[in-house]
């Protein structure tokens, strides 16, 4: 199972990219390759204001769906539309074209909870 | 026992093959106290022959339509079934098969339930639909359900002209999800569509209209429709299949969500149950239905295929947050309406429709002529039935009809207070003109009776 | 020629032909009116858009469906939970029998005292099998009767002024309909774990009791085929912090004369007639799911309830504590009938014969089995069996669905799979008491075939099945862009 050890890891299978105060919010291959063929993603509205850990979205597969829980606080500036149409990118390049949500961030130290790829791939 | 292959050979070698020495070491698992040792206060067997004796001595104390001509509608009606429904309901590669969860082995059931799909949202003029509900009284608070969450809000405006049944199931259904049901009392046997205005609040989730009423009266469909969203409510109809070979299809005035009770399209009366719920709704509103849906997809060779979708939204997978408990419906009784329909066609539909209105006119104006009968809302415009004001109670008027080998009608008085004397009378097509002739002189025998 | 079962069937709409008829009405033996002169005219439909066929056309292409679809008639159908017996031919001559396929439910009761007294008899049959004190016929299905179940003990609560008990506890590993019913009944739900026998974990249920728990749904024999033999201590617990205790009776097969639910505890269970009392399944329904109480319950039941009077059998609607209707008459009578011959066939003396050989025939094929895979919990089952394909899917990458696709090249049934939840790559195998030894040992057979392949030609299970009127399935282009109604220009791109 791939997981890129420059992205940090939740315990409920989401990943985040950090580009400054941005992190890029999805969901690992362990977790989709769980989920199965995805059906559909159900995305906050851009300009939501979340709190870490709060229920985000929800995602569908085929046999399951799952919530999707906001690893860092901050507003949602931008949504991954193209799963809209192709939810298979989430199973095709979980860590690249699958991305969810973006969120600009407002406590930067949340990012220390958050697990390394080490970590996660012992939880998993 | 005929139903039991195995033999006390075959049960004594695996009992050996199982390391056990008899039947009821099998319920060692089970605590000797909880072990029920005695006998079962319940009828002896029967053999196959006293079994096949007892059922028709049963069945032949009851009134058949067979029987008798049934002038008895309310909700359930006698209208012809077809010899093809019985060919196909009756073959056993459909009726002794589960719900298609294994598409590969499934594929008669699935394409069969597609097909009712599709004919349910044609005669409806809707964009989608389920594979069924249990009957058209829980579709209704299924959809009621639906639609309050949908518009976010809590209260369904519910005019008294809907089955008094349907809202009993309603009332029980949407008391335990918090919801309030407003009943609309209404006059002259039509919902007016200025009480409906008046009576819409910022917290009516949905405006629930039966088409045509309990009544057999036309409402203004129309007019209610455009009230209820000017009022920010859904819009959810209950109609008849059958009238719609001749009326105006809910997706033509802008229904939400409709639910039928699809019993006339093939189904037998059975003393009320099994049933079919019929369910569709708009494309927007997909994913809130409730129940199974069959999708069209393809197979490994690209061949197209049916397969239930949309599978997220159920029990099975979404437990407390599903879109309904249901999971069990009624496929059968979904074929059963397929075949009915593939069989009626464009032109059969259309003609029960017009026969069972012509008929029901012509009773109608015979009755009217009757001294001492009435009808009870003159004005309204109807379908196949209508209401009745008779000389007597319209319980005792049944009993009478009966001596005369007639099914009468339903009496409203249980329901509708000021309507003991008030008798709901249906007429399908399969009443001839010798029959409604046979009731008219019956009801003009009471009345000289009285 | 070529199997007509293997052949695409195009849809009726791609069949119809314009001017076909399939049935010929008579003329109108009444004055005819115009239309105009009857109907409003925003009223009157233009356009009535239904396919148009011939009779032979009709019976073809369903034919050709048929021959499309697996049944209990052309096989074994080892469906764990579901309960595929076979279903005896004289309850459907009985069913087509105009005194109840005909019988109108309004006609007063002198006119239906047959099928009232099949509404009779059955109360009290199914309340002694249950060892309860009263039942309703009226739930339409499992799921129905949970809910009706459900709202019972909402009603008993309110009445004694505990109305602000509002959590029912589930098992992890309950069926989906116990927590859906319980929201739909407007109560939340509080999952228990199962412990390493597969049973209810006795100190986590002990550590969420509360005088919020309005109570437990509890499946017995549970989702794993297994007996909850702490049951009685269960419902004890239960009854202790003021709750009531309800049994999913779907795995009542493995009971019936053997074992009753309210000998045990239970305040209310629901029966599938369509499983245990072999009313027909009918590719998914109709279903029948009676509701049987104990006495406490009695006076919230719905209404109507069939009685005996002086006169004969009658509705009694007046039941001033009911929680009202559920149903728009008197539940599945049709299924209800069916089920009253099925048990009437086996009577007081041999009704345990279905027990006995349901939970033999599933022994059977655990005791033959264990070695070829791993049985989920290695002890005396009752009706069903659970195997897992863990094992297989660690060391080969099969899974447990491509076992059950498998099955189907070898002429069976798939086995019900990856449930319950809580049994990895699940394979839940149900013979019921109406299969053969012979048959049980084809099947085995089969099943030792298949976990040989997953050793030595493991390519062969993953793409099964091979032998099927259609390949594996797309189930994700379905969901991905849903077409669940065909029409004539193709909606999708």
């Amino acid at each position: 199972m791939s997981m890129p050890t420059e992205l940090k890891y939740t315990k409920s299978h989401e990943w985040v990219s950090v580009d400054g105060d941005i992190a890029t919010i999805g969901i690992t291959d362990h977790a989709q390759e769980e989920l199965g063929d995805v059906a559909m993603v159900l995305f906050p509205e851009v300009g939501r204001v979340l709190q870490v850990e709060e229920k985000f979205g929800e995602i569908e597969s085929i046999k399951a769906v799952s919530d999707l829980y906001a690893p860092v606080s901050g507003t949602v500036i931008a949504v991954n539309e193209a799963l809209t149409n192709a939810p298979e990118l989430v199973n095709d390049d979980a860590y690249g074209e699958g991305w969810m949500v973006r969120i600009s961030m407002t406590n930067l130290g949340e990012l220390d909870s958050l697990l390394t790829a080490d970590q996660y791939a012992e939880i998993e | 026992m005929a139903y039991i292959p195995n033999t006390d050979q075959d049960r004594q070698a695996m009992l050996e093959a199982i390391g056990l020495n008899s039947l009821d070491d099998l319920y060692t698992p089970i605590p000797e106290a909880l072990r029920f040792t005695g006998e079962l206060n319940i009828p002896s067997r029967y053999n196959q022959i006293a079994l096949e004796k007892h059922y028709k001595t049963l069945g032949n104390k009851n009134a058949s339509a067979e029987e008798y001509p049934c002038f008895l509608g309310a909700g359930i009606y006698d209208h012809y079934v077809p010899p093809t429904v019985g060919a196909i309901t009756g073959r056993s590669e459909f009726y002794t098969s589960y719900t298609p969860y294994q598409p590969e082995v499934s594929q008669g059931v699935l394409q069969s339930i597609f097909e009712f799909q599709t004919l349910t949202c044609e005669l409806m003029g809707m964009d989608v639909a389920n594979a069924s509900m249990y009957d058209g009284a829980t579709a209704l608070a299924e959809a009621a359900i639906m639609a309050c969450e949908l518009a976010g809000r809590k209260h369904l405006l519910v005019p008294d002209t809907i089955n008094p049944i349907y809202r009993d199931v309603l009332e029980t259904y949407v008391r335990h999800m918090n919801l309030t049901v407003d009943t609309l009392v209404t006059e002259n046997g039509l919902t007016s569509v200025e009480s409906v205005k008046a009576a819409i609040t910022s917290e009516t989730g949905a405006v629930l209209l039966q088409q045509p009423n309990f009544f057999g009266a036309i409402e203004d469909v129309q007019a209610i429709s455009a009230a209820a969203h000017e009022g920010g409510a859904l819009f959810v109809t209950c109609v008849d299949p059958i009238s719609l070979g001749l009326l105006t299809p809910p997706g033509e005035y802008d229904a939400d969500i409709v639910v039928a009770e699809g019993q006339a399209l093939g189904c037998p009366m059975g003393y009320g149950g099994p049933l079919l719920g019929l369910f569709a709704c708009k494309t927007k509103y997909l994913r809130r239905i409730p129940g199974r849906i069959v999708g069209e997809t393809k197979d490994g060779d690209g061949k197209r295929a049916f397969v239930m979708t949309l599978r997220t939204r159920e029990q099975d997978i979404r437990r407390e947050r599903a879109t309904s408990n249901i999971c069990t419906n009624v496929a059968l009784y979904a074929l059963a309406g397929a075949v009915y329909l593939a069989t009626m066609g464009k032109q059969g539909l259309k003609q029960v429709a017009e026969l069972s209105l012509q008929k029901a006119h012509y009773a109608a104006t015979e009755i009217a002529k009757i001294p001492g009968y009435s009808l009870s809302f003159p004005d309204a415009p109807y379908f196949k039935e209508f209401v009745v004001q008779t000389p007597g109670d319209a319980g005792k008027l049944n009993e009478h009809l009966m001596s005369k080998g007639l099914i009468g009608g339903y009496a409203l008085g249980g329901h509708y207070s000021g309507m003991k004397n008030a008798m709901l009378l249906c007429v399908t097509e399969q009443r001839t003109k010798a029959e409604i002739d046979a009731l008219v002189a019956a009801l003009r025998e009471f009345e000289g009776n009285s | 020629m070529q199997d007509p079962s293997l052949t695409h069937e195009r849809l009726l709409f791609e069949i119809s032909q314009p001017g076909r008829l399939g049935v010929e009405l008579p003329d109108c033996d009444v004055p005819v009116m115009s239309l105009e002169s009857l109907l409003p005219a925003a009223q009157i439909r233009k356009d009535l858009p239904l396919p148009e066929l011939s009779e032979p056309e009709v019976i073809r292409h369903f034919t050709h469906l048929s021959q499309k679809n697996y049944s209990v008639d052309s096989g074994f159908y080892p469906l764990g939970s579901c309960t595929m017996k076979y279903n005896p031919k004289l309850n459907e001559d009985a069913a087509r029998h105009p005194g109840f396929a005909r019988l109108h439910p309004y006609l007063p009761d002198a006119q239906a005292q047959g099928a009232l007294e099949v509404l009779f008899e059955m109360q009290n049959i199914l309340t002694e099998i249950a060892g309860m004190d009263a039942t309703s016929l009226q739930p339409a299905a499992g799921a129905h009767g949970e809910l009706l179940g459900l709202m019972l003990i909402k009603a008993y609560h309110e009445d004694h002024g505990q109305g602000e008990r509002d959590t029912i506890i589930v098992p992890e590993a309950a069926h989906g309909t116990n927590p859906a019913s319980a929201a739909r009944c407007g109560y939340k739900t509080l999952t228990v774990k199962s412990d390493s026998r597969g049973r209810v974990d006795l100190a986590h249920l002990k550590s969420e009791l509360s005088d919020k728990i309005a109570g437990l749904m509890l499946t017995n024999p549970n989702t794993l085929g297994l007996f909850e033999d702490d049951i009685a201590e269960i419902c004890d617990l239960i009854h202790g912090c003021g709750g009531l205790v309800y049994c999913d009776g779907a795995n009542m097969n493995a009971l019936v004369g053997r074992a009753r639910p309210g000998d045990m505890g239970f305040d209310v269970m629901h029966f599938n007639l369509h499983k245990t009392f072999s009313s027909p399944h009918g590719g998914g329904g109709p279903g029948s799911g009676p509701v049987a109480v104990k006495k406490i319950l009695e006076p919230y039941l719905p209404t109507p309830q069939v009685v005996k009077t002086e006169t004969g059998f009658a509705l009694e609607h007046n039941i001033p504590k009911s929680i009202g209707k559920i149903h728009g008459f008197y539940g599945s009578f049709m299924c209800i009938l069916r089920s009253y011959l099925f048990i009437l066939y086996y009577g007081k003396e041999r009704l345990k014969d279905v027990a006995d050989n349901a939970v033999l025939n599933a022994n059977y094929i655990r005791t033959e089995l264990q070695g070829h895979f791993d049985v989920a919990f290695d002890e005396i089952c009752m009706h069903e069996v659970i195997f897992s394909a863990k094992r297989q899917q660690r060391e080969h990458g099969i899974r447990a669905l491509d076992v059950a696709k498998r099955l189907m090249d070898f002429g069976y049934h798939p086995p019900t799979i990856y449930f319950p939840l809580i049994v990895p790559e699940a394979l839940m195998i149900e013979p019921t008491e109406t299969e053969s030894r012979q048959t049980l040992d084809s099947f085995i057979d089969a099943m030792k075939q298949i976990a040989d392949d997953i050793v030595n030609d493991p390519e062969v299970v993953k793409s099964a099945p091979h032998f099927t009127p259609v390949r594996k399935i797309d189930e994700a282009l379905a969901a991905r862009q849903p077409c669940v109604c065909w029409s004539p220009e193709p909606v999708k791109a």
